[in-house]
């Protein structure tokens, strides 16, 4: 056994790749680092610019309208309570990481779903690449990503990408192939070009379940953005790890419970907005 | 004029198709063709051509390729041999892009499940054909309302299709088809998935709408009774895929072409789709007043029958004279005929199914008069014509029909010999 493996070293082998590509591909993360830093930016700017009163009536009044006065009464006490235990910056900076990696996560993984629903050959190449994704441990792939990124948000963001990439696919790609054969038919049966029948019947029918990956993929970003607060990515995640790295009781907690509430939120809101697509159906 | 013409259609499902065809023509069996290539035959070489304005039923059990046949001619399912013409082109030729025409404008399909878009209320389905061939909104719309008010669901335009019953559903899937006013309806299976009351009522409203709007129809069943009902002519395919017989409801009901259609048509009531005007024939009958009681006895006896029929010049039916009446008449010295005609004579119109005309058969003294729209004389139905060919349903059935005492006695002596 000891000199079969020394034919082949899988290990040094994905070394010999990162390097590679560190050397030769520092354009690409150059650009992916810009890009991803433009869109975390924004949507910085934006969670922070209003005073975070204005900014909790919001969330309130979407939850409201979305999921119904019990959850926006929990959103306006918990980001209420979020801002009295001063983790309110840190919060929209977490909200930030997780809506620029969704963002990027669906731009990718919908129009993935898509490919892979029209074609098995696409679908059996896909598969094992997203399980592969979404089973290696996580700081397996945080340490490439520092290296190609360098410390800081965006090789949290990629990071936070690889991992809640998957369900936005996988659903996408199972909410299209779930539509009736007989609703595919009568599309066909009326004239419709492939543009038609993705756009008029199969998108429609299949948004449901498109939404309830949306869920999914916002509640893996959630889950990834605090590990990768150990890259330096910034928000709630650096406040979780302070208490960890300092035996910090109080602050690891507060950290946690403000994780909780910002997930609470997300969920139920994102949920409301699947089910209200459900109900047509 | 044919307006869709099928020749020797295949449709073979499996590895490699076309080999089978060859096989299929040597004359081997649909299970010595699945062991020997794998391929499972779905259409067996049907040729056929459908009518204009004919609504032309397909009709078989499960497993006959009723389903795949009717995809076939929008090619939803491509065929693997034959010719499909219709108007004149041959649509297993067509690229897509003309195919697509043929769907828009030539033929629209209505679905066994319905096929309606769940996230689309009942107007936006029914415009849907019309939205995809890109016309404008407000003519769209327009033309919906108009298709939507064809089959009686003014009211629901704004209803979710989930929010409706089966039969209403099916009514947006009809008015989805028939706003784009195509020439050719394809029906899959259309009423099938309602339940038997709804059905009939569908059924019903279908004929109503076909006398006005006047579409080919191709129709797909499994259900022998929708069939008759519906069918101009009606396509028999047997469980090999295979045409057995095309014709008329009466033709299919009198002369099964072979056992499998027999078999088939043997438990229907045939006296429900065996019209009047078929089993009935050309009696007596006499034009009054240029013709009078000397021709009313000439034709009696010459009929061998004991009234006769009288209509005007136009042959439009006046009434019926017995021969006691005009015996009577003679004894009389009279030769006006005027006062013999009676008119408590039934009529009925020469479609009427005989099953309905049993009552009146029983109740009534005279032949049963076949008159048109327009009151005219067409024929006449006897009592015993009615009854001969009610029984002839129970002929070769299993019931314990009556027996002569002397058919008992030979049957029995026939028991002790074995």
């Amino acid at each position: 056994m000891e000199n079969f493996r020394s034919w082949i070293d899988i290990g040094g082998g994905f070394e010999v790749i990162v390097n590679w590509l560190r050397s030769n591909m520092a354009w690409l993360f150059g650009a992916i680092s810009n890009a991803v830093n433009g869109v975390l930016g924004t949507s910085r700017t934006v969670l922070n610019a209003p005073p975070p009163i204005v900014v909790i009536a919001i969330f309130a009044a979407i939850a409201w309208r979305t999921a119904g006065l019990g959850v926006a009464i929990f959103t306006f006490v918990g980001f209420g309570l979020i801002w009295y235990m001063g983790l309110f910056t840190l919060t929209m900076s977490t909200l930030a990481l997780v809506i620029t990696s969704v963002v990027i996560a669906l731009l990718l993984g919908i129009p993935l779903g898509i490919w892979a629903s029209k074609s098995d050959t696409v679908w059996q190449v896909m598969r094992p690449i997203l399980d592969f994704m979404q089973t290696l441990p996580a700081f397996v792939y945080l340490i490439p990503a520092v290296l190609f990124f360098r410390l800081g948000p965006v090789p949290g963001v990629v990071a936070t990408l690889v991992f809640s990439l998957p369900p936005a696919v996988r659903l996408t790609n199972l909410g299209i192939r779930q539509v009736p054969t007989e609703i595919k038919e009568a599309a066909l049966s009326f004239g419709s070009t492939g543009r038609q029948m993705l756009l008029k019947a199969e998108l429609p029918v299949a948004l449901a379940t498109i939404m309830a990956g949306v869920n999914q993929t916002i509640m893996l970003a959630l889950s990834m953005v605090v590990i990768a607060g150990m890259i330096g990515a910034g928000g709630l995640g650096n406040e979780v790890l302070r208490g960890i790295t300092q035996l910090r009781i109080d602050v690891g907690f507060e950290g946690g419970i403000a994780i909780v509430i910002l997930a609470i939120f997300l969920d139920r809101v994102t949920q409301a907005l699947g089910d209200s697509t459900r109900k047509q159906t | 004029m044919a307006i869709i013409e099928v020749r020797d259609l295949y449709k073979i499902f499996g590895p490699s198709p076309k080999r089978a065809i060859p096989l299929i023509k040597k004359g081997m069996s649909k299970a010595e063709i699945l062991k020997k290539t794998g391929c499972t035959i779905a259409i067996n070489g049907a040729t056929f051509s459908i009518e204009k304005r004919e609504t032309f039923v397909v009709m078989g059990l499960s497993g006959s390729g009723k389903s795949t046949f009717i995809r076939c001619l929008n090619r939803l399912i491509e065929p693997t041999h034959g010719e499909i013409i219709v108007d004149g082109d041959d649509v297993m030729k067509m690229d897509m892009e003309k195919l697509r025409q043929v769907r828009r404008y030539k033929m629209s399909m209505v679905f066994q499940n319905f096929g309606l878009l769940p996230h689309r209320n009942v107007v936006n389905n029914v415009e849907f054909g019309l939205e995809i061939s890109g016309m404008e909104k407000e003519k769209r719309r327009e033309k919906a309302l108009s298709a939507i008010k064809l089959v009686g669901l003014e009211g629901f335009e704004r209803s979710l299709t989930s929010e409706l019953s089966g039969g209403m559903q099916q009514r947006v899937g009809l008015a989805r088809a028939l706003a784009n006013d195509p020439e050719i309806l394809l029906m899959d299976e259309a009423f099938s998935a309602l339940d038997p009351l709804i059905r009939t009522q569908m059924q019903d409203e279908l004929l109503e709408l076909q006398a006005k709007m006047h579409k080919t129809i191709v129709f797909i069943t499994h259900d022998l009774d929708e069939a008759l009902k519906l069918g101009d002519r009606i396509a028999i395919l047997g469980p090999d895929g295979r045409v057995r017989q095309i014709g008329t409801p009466e033709e299919i009901l009198s002369s099964p072409a072979d056992e499998y259609v027999k078999r088939f048509v043997q438990n229907v009531d045939r006296t429900r789709v065996i019209t009047a005007g078929t089993v009935g024939g050309h009696p007596a009958s006499i034009t009054y007043p240029s013709e009078n009681l000397q021709a009313a006895m000439r034709a009696m006896e010459r009929h061998g029958t004991s009234s006769v029929f009288v209509t005007d010049t136009d042959r439009r039916l006046k009434g019926i004279v017995t021969i006691d009446a005009a015996a009577e008449l003679q004894k009389q010295g009279k030769k006006d005929l005027g006062s013999a005609i009676i008119d408590d004579v039934y009529t009925t119109s020469p479609s009427t199914p005989i099953s309905d005309l049993l009552a009146t058969a029983i109740k009534t003294r005279y032949p049963i008069a076949l008159i048109d729209d327009e009151g005219r004389f067409h024929g006449s139905v006897s009592r015993a014509a009615i009854i001969t060919e009610v029984s002839k349903g129970y002929e070769g059935s299993n019931n314990d029909l009556p027996q002569t005492l002397s058919e008992l006695q030979t049957a029995g002596a026939n028991g002790e010999e074995a």
